[in-house]
């Protein structure tokens, strides 16, 4: 059996920042108990002799010359905040009350 | 399908080279065409307001005498993934809503520069998640041959807008079969280059190293004019290659005349057929090999046997770089903003992300999440990328012997709309055959081979060669095209039901 619990859920959904509702916690977790089941057996030939590949074509430092081009506006770069001031986006507070 | 519509990119692009259209008849009979029957369809999520004004300009810059493109003038629909600075950037996602990009995706301004039209953007899942354009925020869309069914996904926009006759052209993006499965069950054609070969740079990103962009069509020759147009190095793009790639569309013109099948090395691969997949599917892909024997292609069978793996290694990849690539999806910079009262910058966070996502996108960020937590890390997301190095092992092992692979691009014909959609792990098996190409970073095409017997459904034949080889592809699959019409008598795309009230 898998080890997913809706506690387990509620913990991953805080650190993605998705504040889930009830429902949704309980459907993500039987559903992600069945998939996890079913993927978990890419360890069955993960042996420690094979070394990992993150990128399909290996590209090495890879750089371009360091000079100023083509670049975004401050009123471009602001164009689709949801909020902002003074040049800059604009946030609620930071820490909360309690905090 | 008759008129301008019917014309392929190529024949369309001659036509307009030699004054007998312009791109302003062109452009109207394709935004004629969307009016008439994207209400069925809903390949469209947004359709240009001046698509016209950019026709009237390429011909009056053909007037004045400027050389142009070999597809200036010429319509094309734009998967909402890729942003534009004319229409808003949705990836099919509530949280990007009305979003305004201020530059252009490289293939876009590509695209731009070489004198093509952009018609709008099509639907796809949201952020490109999904075999089926259900997860789509704005609707899913409907197969063009069987309205109840999927246009298959994510890319079923770009796929159903050019079975529709909607546009000659669209770009695509494929992480794990978003460009080939759709093409496969509309009866189009689909590539996705070698990983690098086209921009990134604009394409919203699901899967960092898996995603690539590529051309959807509806022939080998149109989808190598446009990969001619997108492809080569992109300065914005840290893994775009600095190959210099030869003429698609020329490898697609040499491949038609036939006799690259002489003598052709092909390999089927055992792990992707046979159980699973639907008889008529596994009927046409069969009497397609038997087509390319008797054109004297030596085909042989191959083993890859951690291609049962890679299923579940791709749902542990794309989750985990997907749940860091959403993490930018804040209220912050752009995109929704839900703010309850009193709020803290996180709880608004958390608000917005829940609002914002639909279902498939919250499950794969928690599951990616959980794939990278500390403690996971090394058994799924480290196993997942060691399945990755066997599969390219499997590959280079495979290509020894020969000089493509072939396999039915996908298990089943369009599964009804519905079907599968509550079903997560049903819907992951669908990519069973296209996701090995993406772990490899190989190119792959989807060719459509004819209809299965049981649904008189579309059925694609997939090519893959090896990286860098997108050519060969080309060079393949338009043989495989031209065998398959010359038994058909005809296209496929020919007998796709009329639509717009005709049916």
């Amino acid at each position: 059996m898998s080890d997913i619990t809706p506690e387990l859920v509620r913990h991953l959904a805080s650190l993605s920042r998705i504040d889930l509702h009830d429902e949704e916690v309980t459907s993500l977790t039987s559903e992600l108990g069945q998939i996890v089941e079913s993927i978990a057996k890419v360890q069955e030939v993960a042996t420690d002799d094979v070394v990992a590949t993150s990128h399909p074509i290996p590209l090495q430092n890879v750089s371009r010359p360091d000079e100023v081009g083509e670049t975004l506006t401050q009123e471009q770069a602001l164009s689709n905040a949801p909020d902002s001031a003074d040049g800059r986006f604009r946030v609620p507070a930071i820490l909360g009350g309690e905090q | 399908m008759s008129g301008i519509v019917g014309l392929t990119a190529a024949q369309l692009a001659e036509r307009l080279g030699a004054g007998e259209v312009s791109s302003v008849e062109a452009t109207s009979a394709h935004l004629d065409r969307i009016a008439a029957v994207d209400g069925d369809v809903n390949a469209f999520l947004h359709v240009s307001d001046h698509a016209l004004e950019v026709a009237r300009s390429i011909d009056d810059r053909r007037a004045a005498g400027e050389e142009l493109g070999p597809l200036a003038g010429v319509p094309l629909a734009i998967k909402d993934v890729l942003v534009t600075t004319d229409m808003p950037s949705t990836s099919g996602s509530r949280i990007l809503e009305g979003y305004m990009s201020p530059y252009d995706a490289t293939v876009v301004a590509r695209s731009r520069a070489a004198g093509l039209v952009p018609l709008g953007k099509t639907n796809m899942d949201e952020f490109a998640m999904g075999s089926s354009t259900e997860h789509s925020a704005f609707g899913p869309t409907r197969n063009p041959w069987d309205l109840s069914r999927i246009p298959g996904g994510s890319g079923g926009g770009s796929a159903a807008a050019v079975a529709a006759f909607e546009a000659p052209l669209a770009l695509g993006s494929d992480t794990g079969g978003s460009i080939r499965q759709p093409a496969h069950v509309t009866g189009t054609v689909g590539v996705k280059p070698t990983y690098g070969a086209v921009s990134r740079y604009g394409s919203i990103a699901l899967a960092s190293s898996l995603d690539q962009v590529g051309p959807v069509s509806r022939t080998v020759l149109d989808a190598g004019l446009l990969q001619d147009i997108v492809q080569g190095h992109d300065r914005f793009d840290s893994t775009s290659l600095t190959t210099q790639w030869p003429s698609m569309a020329e490898a697609a013109r040499e491949g038609a005349r036939g006799d690259v099948l002489d003598g052709l090395r092909v390999g089927i691969v055992r792990q992707l057929g046979g159980e699973g997949f639907q008889a008529g599917v596994r009927q046409r892909f069969t009497e397609t090999v038997e087509m390319l024997q008797a054109a004297g292609a030596e085909v042989v069978e191959v083993d890859a046997p951690h291609f049962e793996y890679a299923v579940a290694a791709y749902y542990l990849i794309l989750p985990a770089e997907a749940s860091s690539n959403l993490a930018k999806f804040d209220s912050v910079r752009f995109g929704l903003r839900v703010e309850p009262a009193g709020a803290t910058s996180e709880q608004m966070m958390s608000a917005t992300r829940e609002a914002g996502f639909g279902p498939e996108v919250k499950r794969r960020i928690i599951l990616g999440t959980y794939a990278l937590s500390s403690g996971y890390y090394a058994a799924y997301y480290g196993s997942a990328q060691k399945v990755r190095t066997l599969i390219q092992r499997d590959f280079s092992a495979a290509f020894a012997q020969v000089d493509v692979l072939v396999s039915p691009t996908a298990p089943t014909t369009a599964f009804p709309l519905g079907e599968r959609v509550n079903d997560p792990l049903a819907m992951y098996l669908n990519d069973v055959t296209t996701i090995p190409a993406n772990l490899a970073g190989i190119p792959g095409i989807s060719v459509p081979i004819g209809l299965a017997p049981e649904d008189s459904l579309p059925v694609g034949l997939q090519i893959m060669a090896p990286a860098y080889r997108d050519d060969r592809l080309y060079r393949v699959g338009a043989a495989v095209e031209a065998l398959v019409e010359n038994a058909l008598g005809g296209t496929l795309i020919s007998r796709a039901p009329a639509l717009g009230g005709a049916r």
